[in-house]
């Protein structure tokens, strides 16, 4: 296990500097001048010269890389021209909600995903296996964007049930921040669970056919110690393989969802810097969040090694 | 008679290849895929207004007011004329998007696949790294840099889709290399151009084609996305996601403008989706695979 664990962080580390080189290389080498940006087009040349020396914008690309590199191994993203806060202190004051919003979300779709699949494995290829995976298959085609305004249509606008926006710090209100996060972490939910469903069902049909499945309803166990002690750990495994890759998805929708529903998070301060031209922000966010998404994708990694001994032996 | 009578039999035993209600959602995708292509190209000839004029008379007229079949939409614009040259942007950035994919991913991945060694290792690290970006937040970092136009934009969701398209032909590749025509053509002395060129890709050729036509729906879920968000296509051209985000503001008064524009993107990606999953099911040799 620690031979696996150490190849794969030698992986790891250059992945991440290619990562930054990456965001870098991005933010510098396109088009427009981050010191005309921030003086306007009305600044006379001297001061924008003035600004771009002071910045270290005169300096060679490579220099650059290496002044940002080294202060970004240091904690230090930049901080906004525009409001002066830091990047570090822009993203950790609203990482907590964006987790919030993505565990509740993951959890939701498990709970959907989970009993769907195990209902549809037994069932496999009656009217109701068809049903929900047909279900599920449409649901792809069906952006959360689209759900979320579905969800807004019905609880917000016709029923009134929920509100729409209007998010409220769990600190102040456990209660109502719950209630700010159920339409969001739904139509999260909904983008995921069809991915998960169909994934664990046909692993679940598969184990199912094994012989040690036949053994243990030989020996008269009842059905439902069979399914969820004997045949959901096997099949599980592949399921948290898709749930680690679907994590840069999942991203990507608590963005959307975030700015739908008014709510403050990491994606909503992306949106933000992209609106207000705030390249610094963008440039640490994107850093951050892509430097996150490696690291969970590596634990995803371990967690699938723990799970499967093939796997750290190199045999699978 | 015998002859007829035996070939009857054998029509009767043949397997059916997969159940008839697949076929007709195969038939009704390609259908819908045909009527929204045409009236996009020939949106400029067909009989319907023009998609940016203002009607300020009939603002959020309903569905059915005459003159305005699909209503207009909060600046009285009309919706069908919305809707058709929407569907111009969506089909122009989800077609054009993947085909920068398929063609330098295919390539990659064929040459990382048939040749081995470092170049596969290059190829494979690359990939690596662009799939550690979540692709949406890449998006939208970059067309922010670079500035919103439906060129720039399908050149990023399209660079965006190379390391899918490089892992599918790498795979197909690597399994195809081993099989025993390629091995003949090589004891031939066939060059490795031709191996690739002539061998090859004709069988990576359909994968790859079913991977594309499901890349062309993730393409409109995304480029929706950035219109949606106010990132993409800027107005007052039309674009489905555009369309989507102004009817979110009227959802209480006029929910429809949001709820047309959502239901063509659905059935054009769900289209998408059957054709490319239909196509992927008779190419992969697993069973029930569909």
């Amino acid at each position: 296990m620690a031979k696996f664990l150490g190849r794969r962080l030698l992986y790891l580390l250059p992945v991440l500097l290619a990562v930054t080189l990456l965001t870098f290389l991005v933010a510098s080498l396109l088009p427009g001048d981050l010191a005309t940006t921030i003086l306007g087009d009305q600044a006379t040349p001297e001061k924008v010269a003035a600004l771009r020396a002071e910045m270290g914008l005169d300096l060679p690309i490579w220099q650059r890389y290496g002044i940002w590199l080294w202060g970004v191994l240091h904690g230090d993203l930049g901080r906004s021209f525009r409001t002066g806060e830091t990047v570090w202190a822009a993203v950790t004051a609203r990482l907590p909600v964006s987790l919030e919003l993505m565990v509740i979300g993951v959890v939701l779709s498990l709970v959907i995903a989970i009993p769907l699949a195990i209902l549809c494995a037994v069932k496999s290829g009656t009217a109701l296996d068809r049903f929900f995976t047909g279900l599920a298959f449409g649901k792809l085609s069906l952006p959360n964007y689209m759900v979320a305004i579905l969800l807004i249509y019905l609880f917000a606008v016709e029923l009134n049930w929920l509100p729409a926006t209007g998010w409220v710090p769990f600190a102040e209100d456990p209660l109502a921040n719950l209630r700010s996060f159920i339409l969001p972490a739904v139509t999260l939910a909904f983008a995921e669970w069809p991915v998960l469903m169909r994934v664990l069902r046909s692993d679940m049909i598969a184990t199912l056919q094994e012989d040690y499945i036949a053994m243990a309803k030989a020996k008269g166990l009842r059905p439902a110690r069979i399914l969820l002690v004997h045949a959901l750990k096997p099949s599980s495994l592949t399921l948290v393989t898709v749930a680690g890759i679907n994590i840069g998805r999942l991203i990507g929708g608590a963005l959307i969802v975030e700015t739908i529903f008014a709510l403050p998070g990491i994606g909503r301060l992306l949106v933000g810097a992209i609106y207000a031209r705030d390249f610094i922000i963008l440039q640490g966010v994107v850093l951050f969040v892509a430097a996150g998404f490696v690291v969970v994708n590596f634990i995803v990694d371990m967690l699938y090694a723990v799970l499967d001994p093939r796997i750290r032996h190199g045999r699978a | 008679m015998a002859v007829l009578e035996l070939e009857r039999d054998v029509a009767t035993e043949a397997p059916v290849r997969r159940p008839r209600r697949v076929g007709m959602l195969f038939i009704g995708s390609v259908a819908w895929i045909v009527l929204i292509g045409l009236s996009a190209i020939f949106a400029d000839w067909l009989p319907i207004q023009s998609p940016t004029d203002m009607d300020l008379l009939a603002k959020r007229a309903p569905l059915f007011s005459p003159g305005h079949i699909l209503g207009t939409d909060h600046l009285g614009r009309d919706e069908l004329s919305r809707l058709i040259y929407g569907g111009r942007v969506s089909l122009l950035v989800g077609l054009l998007a993947p085909v920068i994919g398929v063609i330098i991913g295919g390539c990659l991945g064929m040459v990382a696949g048939y040749f081995r060694g470092r170049l596969e290792t290059f190829a494979v690290g690359g990939v690596d790294v662009l799939l550690a970006f979540p692709p949406l937040v890449f998006v939208l970092a970059v067309t922010a840099f670079m500035g919103q136009s439906v060129a720039n934009i399908t050149i990023v969701i399209g660079v965006l889709g190379i390391p899918a398209f490089t892992r599918v032909a790498r795979a197909v590749t690597l399994t195809l290399s081993e099989r025993e025509f390629v091995t003949a053509a090589r004891a031939l002395g066939a060059t490795h151009s031709r191996i690739l060129m002539r061998e090859l890709l004709p069988n990576v050729a359909l994968p790859l084609l079913a991977f594309f036509l499901l890349a062309v729906a993730v393409t409109i879920v995304v480029e929706g996305a950035l219109s949606f968000l106010g990132l993409g296509v800027p107005p007052p051209t039309a674009s489905w996601g555009s369309m989507i985000g102004e009817g979110r503001e009227n959802l209480d008064i006029a929910p429809w403008l949001a709820f047309l524009p959502a239901g063509f993107m659905f059935l054009t990606v769900l289209a998408f989706n059957v054709i490319g999953d239909t196509l992927r099911a008779l190419t992969d040799p697993r069973p029930g695979a569909l």
